[in-house]
């Protein structure tokens, strides 16, 4: 019963007066001028074990709890031995059985695959410690592409040179006939231009970036190169989307036209375009089919290569971005060498050729040589236009 | 002359991050670039090691092979410096680098690259010595004033070594000696093609 005390206490404080109370020494938690203090429960009733609490009766008389206590006074723990040889403080976690960084280093340099750990900057790419892989796309660039792709490019040109000097422009066998038929209409033309325009500067600018400073560097000095090679870098960016939205159009005009057909297998037999006489053909032979997919596909691959490319942080990983660099760089070096010969014959190696993609007209007789069935089938279908199959001479009936 | 290194004690590297920031504060690096950076392997597991990483300043740079206008060049002090008159900001370079030290500003076309900016070793670029041309681009040429990296003067445990291969080489033994136990010199095999052997 601590409140009967208190309660004395405080009657008590009110009679001597309040300026003695302060110097008295009140109980503690109590504050100045509180009249008593309740406990948050009355402490007696039944159940709480006050004076009026009942136990419940049972036939089972309590038993003592506990045991008893022995007889011998309670000693300390003994002590443990102490050890004879001292007991060496235990290494560092970095020092027990951690790789070796020498080690590491050879397995991810045999391996493959990099050395990846935690940083604290918002850059987390940069938690990449080494990457074995920039040796492997070091040796792609200054090995492989170098030398492959100049020897795809300039054997492609030295073989052309020699196909020309050795053969010769193949000639319109009938010679010209003077009468001329439609081939390309005009957003066939600009199209195809576009397209070539931007792929040449794009070729050019592409091989100065792998080749420049070998060739081009030591000839017109450090500053004006680089001044020169970011330029044509703009070039590159800017006239990627021109050359993607005109593949993307050939892809729409031309398809039809380009779908393998069976008299394709009889032209390839009879020796594809170094065949005695013209093989019939369709609209575009074997040949040019085979460009035209390799185009449309090498043309897709290398502009989604490219953009990965142009913007970093659409591949925020080292590895991913070599592989669009090789993707890409092989496939310009392969589409330049595919489309050096399309220039060669579209140009200078086949007669009548360069015609329809300038003027759009070829001459009637190098259309009935090259692309006897296309002709065929627009000469039905001219006549079909001047006197239709169902219309009968005036007066006939 | 000297052959300066970078060697980062993993048993005694901290993770304090002081070198980073010591780095950016010298040089003034702008934001989104980090010359230098602080790796954790096994974060929060046994065996547990930060190493502080940079420009190696590699034996037969791979950067230098790569780069399509030569811009790198090499001091007499074999450090791997480039000019950012001559870049281009291809990108070249941190593809062939092993230890992701190239950075790039995103001020290029379509969020490109703009010019490559890495670790100088505190030794500026081929602009006149301590000029403000030369600051603006490189950040200080401490190198010039007859002074150490400030990455690894500052390193608060001592753990990033700087200086002349053979000395820093000498300290690192020492220590391993002493306390019984090191876990090399990490990068040094792919950086110098050289195992640090205790």
């Amino acid at each position: 019963m601590r409140a009967l005390p208190v309660a004395a206490c405080v009657l008590a404080l009110s009679l001597v007066g309040t300026a003695l109370a302060q110097q008295q020494e009140q109980a503690p938690g109590l504050p100045a001028g509180s009249a008593e203090v309740q406990s948050a429960a009355p402490e007696v009733g039944a159940g709480r074990g006050g004076p009026n609490s009942t136990q419940p009766n049972s036939s089972e008389p309590s038993l003592p709890t506990g045991q008893p206590r022995s007889a011998a006074p309670e000693g300390i723990a003994p002590r443990p031995p102490r050890p004879v040889t001292p007991i060496p403080a235990p290494p560092p976690m970095t020092a027990r059985g951690g790789p070796d960084a020498a080690e590491v280093e050879l397995q991810h340099a045999l391996r493959g695959g990099v050395i990846q750990g935690m940083v604290s900057i918002p850059n987390q790419s940069a938690g990449i410690l080494i990457q074995p892989e920039g040796r492997d796309w070091r040796g792609f660039r200054t090995r492989t592409l170098t030398i492959a792709g100049a020897a795809l490019v300039l054997g492609m040109v030295v073989l052309l040179g020699i196909l020309y000097f050795w053969k010769g422009p193949q000639r319109i066998e009938a010679g010209r006939s003077g009468r001329s038929i439609e081939r390309y209409g005009p957003l066939e033309r600009v199209n195809h231009w576009m397209v070539a325009s931007s792929f040449v500067i794009l070729g050019l600018s592409g091989l100065n970036i792998t080749f420049g400073a070998y060739v081009l560097r030591p000839v017109i000095g450090a500053e004006a190169f680089t001044t020169f090679t970011l330029w044509t870098q703009a070039a590159h960016h800017f006239l990627s989307f021109p050359f993607t939205f005109g593949i993307i159009v050939m892809l729409l005009i031309w398809a039809r036209d380009n779908l393998p057909a069976r008299v394709d297998l009889a032209w390839i037999r009879a020796g594809g375009p170094f065949a005695k006489g013209h093989p019939p053909a369709g609209r575009f032979n074997p040949a040019q089919k085979g460009l035209y997919w390799f185009t449309i596909l090498g043309g897709l691959v290398a502009a989604v290569s490219g953009y990965l490319l142009m913007a970093p942080a659409l591949l925020d990983n080292i590895s991913s971005q070599q592989v669009a660099h090789v993707v890409h760089a092989g496939m310009a070096m392969l589409m330049i060498a595919a489309i050096l010969v399309h220039i060669y014959v579209g140009t200078i190696g086949a007669e009548g050729a360069f015609e329809a993609m300038s003027t759009g007209r070829v001459d009637f007789n190098y259309a009935r040589e090259h692309n006897s069935l296309w002709v065929e089938e627009r000469l039905t279908e001219a006549r079909r236009s001047v006197a239709p199959a169902d219309a009968r001479t005036a007066g006939a009936d | 002359m000297a052959r300066l290194k970078f060697l980062c004690d993993s048993d005694r590297c901290i993770e304090c991050n002081a070198c980073v920031t010591a780095c950016k504060n010298e040089h003034e690096v702008p934001w989104g670039i980090n010359r230098r950076r602080v790796v954790t392997l096994n974060d929060g597991k046994p065996g547990e090691r930060s190493i502080s990483m940079a420009c190696m300043h590699c034996t037969d740079a791979p950067c230098a092979a790569v780069c399509p206008t030569s811009c790198f060049y090499g001091t007499a002090d074999a450090l791997v410096l480039h000019d950012k008159d001559l870049c281009i900001g291809c990108g070249y370079c941190f593809y062939a680098c092993p230890f992701g030290a190239p950075q790039y500003p995103r001020v290029g076309n379509f969020g490109g690259r703009g010019k490559m900016d890495k670790c100088t070793y505190c030794a500026g670029g081929p602009q006149q010595d301590n000029t403000a041309v030369e600051y603006m681009q490189y950040g200080s040429n401490r190198i010039a004033e007859g002074k150490l990296p400030l990455c690894a003067e500052m390193c608060s445990t001592k753990a990033l070594l700087a200086g002349d291969g053979e000395i820093i080489a000498a300290i690192y033994r020492e220590r391993v000696q002493q306390r019984g136990f090191g876990s090399g010199a990490w990068g040094w095999r792919t950086a110098y093609k050289q195992e640090l052997t205790v």
